[in-house]
């Protein structure tokens, strides 16, 4: 794409710029306070300018979406969409888990993802425009993830970060396809980290599996662990103590009992749905745990997750307005779905917040974006409107 | 026999019980008008009077208590649940209205605080969808309960309220006993309609002369028998818009009264829903798809029902979706162009109708059941809690008691039964 681009570029004296602007009665451009009457000034799909309406002037013949409420287009940090179809049917929809080895981490999220997958279509109109999707939490190492704006093209021409994390699942999700124990389970990770070690220290990494391996020993990227009870998710502290990669929690249902922990650590939690059901393991998980991570200063984002039936997706959005019924402050819920995700992603520098220079991924609303009854009216990624309605 | 006994007493002494004026609320007694400023006055488990301040009487010895400008809505009425984890038919056989879901239902299970915690008084717990039908249906009280039995709704001669559940699409469709297709679907539950019919016949013609033996009892087929004489409603799981079609001429060809479950194609075949008048209780959900027949599902189908005057309920399907959020799915009818009135309705009125109960529950009107609500403040704002849910005049769930709040919110604890009620020890 990027090559037909430059080619028509070659081709065309005069190359087209294509502007839009978005007027919003409130701005929220997570790089200060937000803006009453706003603009964002967009050319050749990046933001030209923001500020306000006296600030910002707007070409002549320029296209001008207005809003209530904007916000800089939604992140979702853990998803199997596109991996996992709105059909459900496996073999045909269902790229989520393979289950030919307890350990494969070098299964790739991109050659995966189905952009054309109807449920992508359908967050958008949500006004998500990033999700970092991939493999489920179905066995020990399921896979990886990569982080892709949800245009719908190719999984190449829309990624982001590839790969973004190695996964690695503790505790009964993955329990019973591999190892039969929480014991061997953490055994069987240190023979595959240790090896891991070894084989840098050697100078013998070969083989995909080696490669993924080494992005994480070596920092290029984090391991991504879904663990809920505080039982497992001390597990996973232990083994990033013995082996000093970075860590993202995943789930976490009880992630605010090891708070403490998870603080001196640094790990961030990519918090379960908050709509998951409260079963099994994540039978503690609570409403008010953005609320009360926010408190004790631990950084979050907000997650999709996988759903394996009815609803066969979740809606970041709709995930986040629970945790703001449950006393997290809007601005915070905000972060959580923005620039705070984008950095947890590793991806602030190009979206998450409405800067100069950054993508212009944006969301528009006729009202609270929390309100169960507001509409997401128009959602743009790289100055593309995608959306438009209300639904 | 017992609800009968409770009226007869209830006429000797219309003044019993305890009397408690809920004042200061913003009302919606959802049979009429909202009341700015008004009064609930509750004696005993029944409502007494609600009006505006000023113009209800509020007995002398009546406790009284100050909402402060709260809001208060009439008890939710869930006309589709699996909460307390009750189940239904076994693999035997694809139909089995002899099973009876509350057979099966552990009062113990944090599903019945859960569903207090979202403004929950009456349920209907149905066994699933896997069979042509599963069994029948209970429309729970959602009372603090010590056994299955406290759940209960009693009619005449001790009838316990439920429903008959039906399915018919994908779900039923299997490996015999069961049904490969849905043309062998529809004729495998019109043959046992027919039986049911015949069985019918056998009893009306012996009860008219009782001469010789009586005809051997089937209790499934007495159930049925129910349905085919509009006493016991059946509720049928449909999704698609040719199962619908089908579940009306099933309706049509025994005359049975038929309430459409899920309904996710409905707006496609609404003409033919509103010409059968059939009542339809739908579901909301936070996107389409996770199986075949839910894969066209649109949050419209609500707006799309009540534009042609077809009576609409909202239901859980819990664990679909959560009681603690019901109100949620109605504010999402809402968004997707449903009226206000009309969503309110759908959670309350309007399935007390799609139960029969809707001259007990549903509204609040003197002499229904005091099952009530208090929210924070307007029903459909995101950030409005439900501070009180009150079961038969009964304080059921209390948000600002901590041992309450955990099931509302969740947290260490949550996942955990109910503490066990221990009835020789004073219990609690």
């Amino acid at each position: 794409m990027t090559t037909l681009f430059a080619a028509l570029a070659i081709l065309s004296p005069a190359p087209v710029v294509e502007t839009l602007a978005i007027r919003a009665e409130l701005l929220h451009t997570q790089e200060g306070a937000p803006i009453k009457n706003g603009v964002v000034l967009v050319e050749n799909g990046k933001i030209k300018a923001v500020g306000t309406a006296d600030q910002v002037t707007i070409p002549t013949g320029t296209r001008v979406l207005r809003a209530a409420v904007v916000t800089p287009g939604l992140i979702d940090a853990r998803s199997t969409l596109g991996l996992t179809g709105i059909y459900n049917q496996q073999g045909h929809d269902q790229d989520q888990q393979d289950n030919g080895g307890a350990v494969q981490p070098e299964l790739r999220a991109m050659d995966a993802y189905n952009p054309r997958e109807t449920l992508i279509s359908y967050v958008r109109s949500y006004g998500i425009t990033t999700v970092n999707t991939g493999h489920a939490a179905g066995s020990l190492m399921s896979g990886q993830t990569f982080v892709v704006k949800l245009h719908g093209r190719t999984p190449d021409a829309d990624s982001v970060k590839s790969p973004s994390f190695v996964l690695a699942t503790l505790g009964p999700g993955s329990l019973g396809r591999g190892p039969g124990t929480r014991a061997k389970q953490l055994s069987e990770l240190r023979d595959v980290f240790r090896g891991a070690q070894r084989a840098a220290k050697a100078g013998t990494v070969k083989g995909q599996k080696a490669d993924a391996l080494q992005l994480v020993i070596t920092k290029k990227i984090p391991l991504l662990v879904t663990a809920y009870t505080a039982q497992d998710i001390a597990s996973a502290l232990r083994l990033k103590k013995e082996f000093g990669f970075d860590m993202v929690l995943d789930g976490g249902a009880e992630a605010v009992t090891m708070a403490a922990e998870l603080k001196a650590a640094k790990v961030p939690v990519f918090i379960h749905p908050l709509m998951q059901r409260p079963n099994g393991e994540a039978q503690n998980l609570s409403y008010e745990t953005p609320a009360k991570l926010n408190e004790l200063g631990i950084a979050f984002a907000f997650t999709s997750g996988f759903e394996g039936y009815v609803p066969k997706v979740r809606v970041v959005l709709m995930e986040a307005a629970v945790a703001v019924a449950n006393g997290l402050a809007d601005t915070e819920a905000l972060n959580g779905l923005t620039l705070g995700a984008a950095k947890l992603l590793g991806i602030e520098k190009r979206t998450g917040s409405l800067a100069v220079g950054k993508d212009a991924d944006l969301a528009l609303f006729d009202g609270d974006p929390f309100e169960y009854t507001s509409h997401c009216t128009a959602t743009i990624i790289d100055g593309k409107v995608l959306w438009e309605g209300k639904r | 026999m017992l609800f009968a006994l409770a009226a007869g007493l209830c006429l000797l002494a219309p003044q019993s019980g305890t009397v408690t004026a809920y004042e200061n609320a913003v009302i919606y007694p959802v049979s009429g008008p909202k009341i700015e400023r008004g009064v609930l006055l509750v004696r005993g488990d029944k409502i007494e009077s609600i009006g505006a301040v000023g113009s209800v009487t509020i007995p002398a010895d009546a406790k009284r208590v100050d909402l402060q400008g709260k809001v208060v809505i009439p008890g939710l009425v869930d006309t589709h649940s699996h909460v307390g984890g009750g189940d239904g038919g076994d693999e035997s056989s694809p139909i089995q209205p002899d099973a009876k879901v509350w057979e099966g239902i552990d009062v113990q299970n944090p599903d019945f605080l859960r569903a207090a915690s979202g403004g929950l008084t009456t349920i209907n717990i149905m066994p699933g969808s896997g069979h042509l039908m599963s069994g029948q249906t209970l429309y729970a009280k959602n009372r603090k309960a010590r056994t299955v039995e406290d759940l209960l709704i009693l009619g005449e001669n001790g009838w316990i309220y439920g429903g008959l559940k039906m399915a018919n699409g994908t779900n039923p469709i299997g490996t015999p006993p069961f049904p490969g297709t849905r043309s062998k679907s529809a004729a495998l539950i019109r043959a046992k309609f027919q039986e049911a019919k015949e069985y019918q016949k056998k009893w009306k013609d012996w009860e008219a002369k009782k001469e010789g033996e009586a005809p051997d009892r089937d209790p499934g087929l007495d159930a049925m028998v129910e349905a085919l004489e509009g006493k016991r409603i059946v509720q049928h799981h449909t999704h698609r818009a040719d199962d619908i079609l089908a579940v009306l001429r099933l309706k049509q060809e025994f005359g049975l009264k038929v309430v459409l479950q899920h309904v996710s194609e409905g707006a496609i075949v609404a003409d033919e829903i509103a010409k059968s008048n059939t009542p339809c209780s739908i579901i909301v959900l936070d996107a389409p798809g996770g199986k075949l027949e839910a894969v066209n599902y649109t949050s419209e189908t609500g707006r799309v029902l009540e534009r042609l005057g077809i009576n609409v309920a909202i239901h859980t399907d819990d664990g679909i979706t959560e009681s603690r959020l019901f109100v949620r799915s109605a504010a999402y009818a809402v968004r997707a162009g449903m009226t206000e009135s009309g969503a309110l309705r759908a959670l309350t009125l309007s399935g007390a109708e799609m139960l029969g109960l809707e001259k007990r529950v549903g509204s609040l009107e003197p002499g229904k059941d005091a099952d009530f609500v208090v929210l924070s403040g307007s029903p459909f704002a995101t950030r409005t809690r439900v501070l009180q849910t009150f079961v038969e005049g009964a304080l059921r769930f209390d948000f600002n008691d901590p041992k309450m709040r955990v099931y509302a919110v969740g947290g260490p604890g949550a996942g955990h039964a109910v503490e066990p009620y221990l009835c020789c020890k004073g219990g609690n």
